[in-house]
């Protein structure tokens, strides 16, 4: 079923990505464009086929509960936008 | 120097015929001439002669290794430590990276010199490197036209001789395709088996490191030197890395090449298919047998990549979001806002789409009809590839539909662009070994690339066949006019 | 119209490991912000999860706790959503295969002891902290709890009431403590509590439309914040109105829970296996190493504190409360020829209401078991009386002299000596003749009285069950 342009404005906000409002028939346009190509997996019958997620069907790895980061909040922060008292500074957070 | 294969250049340097600044110096200075082809993103020219500096120091105590002194130009994708990592966006603009990616780890401990950051795809997304904040990257070969993607920037720069060889990066034919379309060998190695860590992610299960260089041998010796098991990657294939280097020499005598029907159909350019069927002829040449092969799931392949690599890419790029590091917009009204207007700032229109393409199909109520049902295509592809090796080595046939084409041709129609991927994708689905070797140059005198895939962690006998036909061949030694 | 609530509880219980569950940064309570934020917690570009083993044993470790389904493949999921404090803009858990499945509680209420289900537990990792205060309009994000190691609990709508609710988590508390999976330090947010609250008329099988309340960390919130929700729905639905599916938030300085509106938008997480981790796969041997660590659980020591030491019921339940108090009970018991029911008064009473009144935890004690111990081993063989020994408690408690130095330095040694106290007893029956007089005219109280003279002459030190016997012969 096509999008809609209010359906791309859900995904956008969904997205944190600001759009046109003018552009969402656009991107709608677009974007169904690619579903239509997408949507050529229908042509094929998966009926009972187990999903795969990875390329390997490995075990997850675990490591040792040990403590192995220095302190580098200086370095990390030095290319954060805005910091104050080593905190990471963001727009009122409202709850 | 520039024109010197690897093994050459490891026999001068250890001749004493030049110097590792020396080699960096010339280097720096054929970049500095080809800039036209915004190749690079950053050329990390101080760096790179106190790497050349340091190498010259370990070869003159006798303390090298094979790659020590050799320069390398790393995709802008990798993280290297105080050095600016963009992956082509504005959103990491202003990044310096306070770690090393281990693959550049890797060569950097090997003594491999880092002459810069090259120009890529926004994120890895996109088959041309139209869609860098930092601009497209020309072809050598033409430079109207696009050098192929993702990884255009390794792809050019190899080609043109501006670095001997590249890391790169290949999650549906990113190291493939602009190796065929740059006349050059391009390998993707098995998943798991090169370390994601530090590699920034597009899409986590398809994602793999891999080398742009321009003969099989030297990619040997790259692929050496930046695999094995890495413990920050839970992905990472606990396993030991074969000596490429030394499997390449081999015979291929005897060797079952599978050809299978579905990529020697309709789809290809008749120049293309001309190349790859001469490329078959060449190998029962050499002793090789072929048989025919089914992949019938193949033509899934794109829808499926085309639903998996968004979803997974819509997550993985969640972390830009103006916080920790990276792109703020200047002006904002609450939060949202802020988190709103940094993306819509920070990222190009085709990471948007997919971003937008991916956050759909893993919506509520679309999920199963699309993530679960591309994941169920991707193991009946798998499964196909497992039964066709059952009769066969490696599979061969193009890596593209067609030569380069030119700048601005696809880049308003994403569908039509997407389809160059269909030869390679099916390998990242699967996680297969393959590598695209240079084999013929079609009426225009551009490049075309032959495509072998090899069973899971075989990339030792794709290496050995496509250094045979290389033996046979001089493809691979072409030069774009303009960069001899 | 008589109304029945239905109450499930989530809660989150932080994991005890040194670093967190997909990183190398410290779990540390209390570091300065963002000194313990690795590369993986603070998200940059390119890092990966790797997965700490001790995370999957605690868990699993809880699962068989409760007997539950330990699922021997379960699988990370990526939870979507954009908010400050996590850096990925996605929460790394378990959706639709939990490492834990299906296992029970059982739980002491009013009317009996009940079986509330608990649905699963899986593995998380913990969001960083918002700061709100001082920073020019701004918030500030600390992200040293980022990537913690937590359990999510989720318990079927089985609890009735805010009793029950209140039974269930003090049970589950003293359950982790007795795992030794977690701190349960509540006030440091190692052990909070969703609630999901709804009400629908007694008899009806269908479930009401529920209301999740979040920031419910006490027991005496979790209470507090049910009932009011209780009341509010009803009330509602009484009045006409409906109840809307919803997040609301407890605030305690009201008493009340209010919607949470801004959380509410476009929920939609769209969860998908993490691409980066391969299955969670636990083979046998993992599994029963745990089973083979397993301490004793608090219904097995209840049961055998019963049967071992004799104690009542209420007494063996007070006592397995929780992990430390009946560790200490035993370690007393192991060190004092005294009876293990004497000991359990002495823990249940002078310690308890000692430690209740310095706000303390048994953990930080000022009586250990060796000296509680010693002091009755002090009673059970004369040395001091019963009374004398909770005044040697308190100086017990009060300082570092032992036990034998407190009796000695301040006399306290009881009198035994039956020459000693008979002739007491003869000077207080002597200087008392008309209280003598009625007793002997029948007046049975008036015996205490004589008890009590005859202590104040010794100051308390007499052996009581002699005077006793003196005192009787002499008034025959």
């Amino acid at each position: 079923m096509p999008l809609t342009p209010k359906t791309v404005g859900h995904i956008a906000r969904l997205s944190r990505l600001e759009i046109d409002a003018q552009k969402t028939v656009f991107h709608a346009a677009q974007l169904n464009h690619i579903m239509q190509l997408v949507d050529q997996m229908n042509r094929i019958d998966t009926t009972g086929i187990e999903p795969m997620s990875h390329p390997q069907e490995a075990a997850l790895r675990m490591r040792d509960d040990e403590v192995c980061a220095e302190n580098c909040r200086q370095q990390y922060q030095s290319v954060a936008p805005a910091t104050q008292d080593g905190l990471y500074l963001v727009p009122k957070v409202i709850e | 120097m520039h024109d010197q294969s690897l093994g050459e250049l490891r026999a001068g340097l250890d001749r004493k015929d030049y110097s590792s600044v020396e080699l960096t110096r010339h280097f720096l200075g054929r970049i500095h001439h080809g800039q036209r082809l915004n190749a690079f993103i950053s050329v990390t020219e101080d760096l790179a002669l106190e790497q050349a500096r340091q190498a010259d120091a370990r070869i003159a105590g006798n303390d090298s290794e094979f790659l020590t002194g050799i320069p390398i130009a790393h995709k802008d994708l990798f993280c290297t430590l105080g050095v600016r990592t963009t992956c082509g966006s504005r959103i990491l603009d202003n990044f310096i990276s306070p770690y090393d990616a281990t693959v550049v780890r890797k060569l950097k401990s090997g003594g491999m010199v880092m002459l810069g950051k090259t120009n890529m795809d926004e994120f890895a997304m996109g088959s041309s490197n139209e869609n860098s904040y930092y601009g497209h990257v020309k072809n050598p070969w033409d430079e109207k036209r696009v050098p192929g993607g993702s990884s255009g920037g390794s792809a050019a720069a190899v080609s043109a001789r501006l670095a001997p060889v590249a890391t790169a990066t290949d999650t549906g034919g990113s190291i493939r395709q602009p190796a065929a379309l740059c006349g050059l060998t391009g390998i993707k190695p098995s998943y798991g088996r090169v370390s994601r860590y530090g590699m920034v992610a597009f899409a986590s299960s398809l994602d793999q490191g891999g080398v742009l260089a321009r003969s099989a041998a030297d990619a040997a010796l790259v692929l050496q030197a930046m695999s094995g098991f890495d413990r920050r990657d839970s992905t990472s294939l606990d396993r030991a890395v074969p000596d490429y280097p030394g499997c390449i020499e081999a015979s291929i005598r005897g060797k079952v090449i599978g050809l299978p029907k579905e990529f020697f159909g309709q789809g290809a350019d008749p120049a293309v298919m001309e190349a790859v069927e001469q490329a078959v002829r060449i190998f029962e040449s050499m002793g090789a047998k072929t048989t025919g092969v089914e992949l019938p799931n193949s033509e899934a392949g794109i829808p499926c990549y085309y639903v998996l690599a968004p979803a997974e890419a819509s997550s993985n790029l969640a972390r830009f979001d103006g916080v920790r590091y990276g792109h703020r917009t200047e002006q904002y009204e609450d939060l949202m806002d802020m988190y709103e207007r940094t993306r819509a700032e920070g990222f190009g229109e085709e990471v948007k789409r997919r971003i937008m393409i991916g956050t759909y199909v893993l919506s509520s109520g679309y999920y199963d009809a699309y993530y679960v049902k591309a994941q169920k295509l991707r193991r009946m592809i798998a499964d196909d590839f497992q039964r066709a090796f059952e009769k066969c080595d490696f599979i061969a046939g193009p890596t593209t539909p067609g030569t380069a084409f030119v700048i601005g041709e696809k880049s308003d129609d994403p569908v039509s662009m997407y389809l160059n991927d269909i030869f390679t994708n099916s390998a990242n689905l699967a996680g297969l070994p393959a590598i695209s070797v240079p084999a013929g140059l079609d009426h225009g005198g551009l490049p075309i690339g032959l495509h072998l895939i090899g069973r899971y962690l075989d990339e030792a006998t794709i290496l050995n066949a496509a250094h045979q036909f290389q033996q046979r061949t001089d493809w691979h030694r072409k030069t774009p006019e303009g960069f001899e | 119209m008589e109304w029945e609530a239905v109450v499930g509880l989530e809660v989150h219980v932080q994991l005890r490991t040194k670093s967190k569950i997909f990183g190398g940064a410290s779990t540390a309570y209390g570091a300065e912000p963002n000194t313990q934020a690795c590369d993986v917690s603070v998200a940059l570009p390119g890092v990966l999860p790797v997965m700490n083993r001790e995370a999957a044993r605690l868990a699993v470790k809880f699962g068989l706790g409760i007997g539950a389904l330990i699922n021997r493949r379960s699988i990370f999921a990526r939870k979507n959503y954009f908010y400050p404090d996590l850096p990925k803009g996605y929460q790394i858990s378990q959706y639709e295969a939990p490492i834990v499945g299906r296992g029970t509680l059982q739980i002491e209420t009013q009317t009996g002891t009940r079986n509330i289900g608990i649905t699963r537990a899986h593995l998380e990792e913990d969001a960083g902290k918002s700061l709100h205060e001082d920073f020019h309009g701004m918030t500030g994000i600390d992200l040293n709890r980022a990537g913690t190691a937590l359990l999510e609990i989720v318990s079927e709508p089985d609890l009735r009431s805010s009793a029950e609710a209140v039974a269930y988590l003090k049970t589950l508390h003293a359950l982790v403590r007795y795992l030794d999976i977690s701190d349960g330090n509540m006030q440091e947010g190692s052990f909070r509590c969703d609630a999901n609250v709804s009400v629908r008329p007694k008899g009806q099988d269908a479930l009401g439309t529920r209301a999740e309340i979040k920031n419910i960390n006490s027991f005496r919130f979790v209470e507090k914040a049910v009932d009011f929700e209780i009341e509010r729905q009803i009330d509602r639905i009484e009045n006409g109105g409906k109840v809307v599916q919803e997040t609301r938030l407890y605030d305690p300085d009201r008493d009340e829970t209010r919607s949470m509106r801004s959380k509410e938008e476009a929920h939609d997480y769209r969860y998908f296996p993490d691409p980066d981790l391969p299955a969670l796969v636990l083979d046998e041997s993992f599994i029963e190493k745990v089973r083979s660590e397993l301490p004793e659980l608090p219904r097995a020591r209840k049961a055998r504190f019963e049967s071992e030491y004799g104690l009542s019921r209420s007494d063996a339940a007070q006592l397995t409360r929780d992990r430390q108090t009946a560790d200490y009970f035993e370690r007393v018991c192991s060190k004092t020829s005294a009876n293990p029911k004497v000991a359990a008064n002495w823990v249940l009473g002078e310690l308890a209401s000692a430690l209740n009144h310095h706000n303390l935890e048994i953990a930080d004690t000022r009586v250990d078991s060796t000296g509680l111990a010693k002091l009755l081993d002090r009673v059970a063989d004369h040395t001091i009386s019963g009374k004398t020994a909770k005044d040697v408690f308190l100086l017990l408690w009060n300082s570092d002299q032992s036990v034998d130095r407190i009796i000695e330095d301040r006399g306290l040694k009881q009198i035994t000596d039956n020459a000693e106290i008979e002739a007491v007893v003869a000077g207080v029956l002597c200087d008392h003749q008309a209280q003598v007089r009625q007793y002997r005219e029948g007046n049975q109280r008036v015996f205490g009285f004589f008890v009590g003279q005859v202590m104040k002459r010794t100051r308390g030190k007499a052996n009581p069950k002699q005077v006793n016997e003196l005192l009787h012969e002499k008034l025959k």
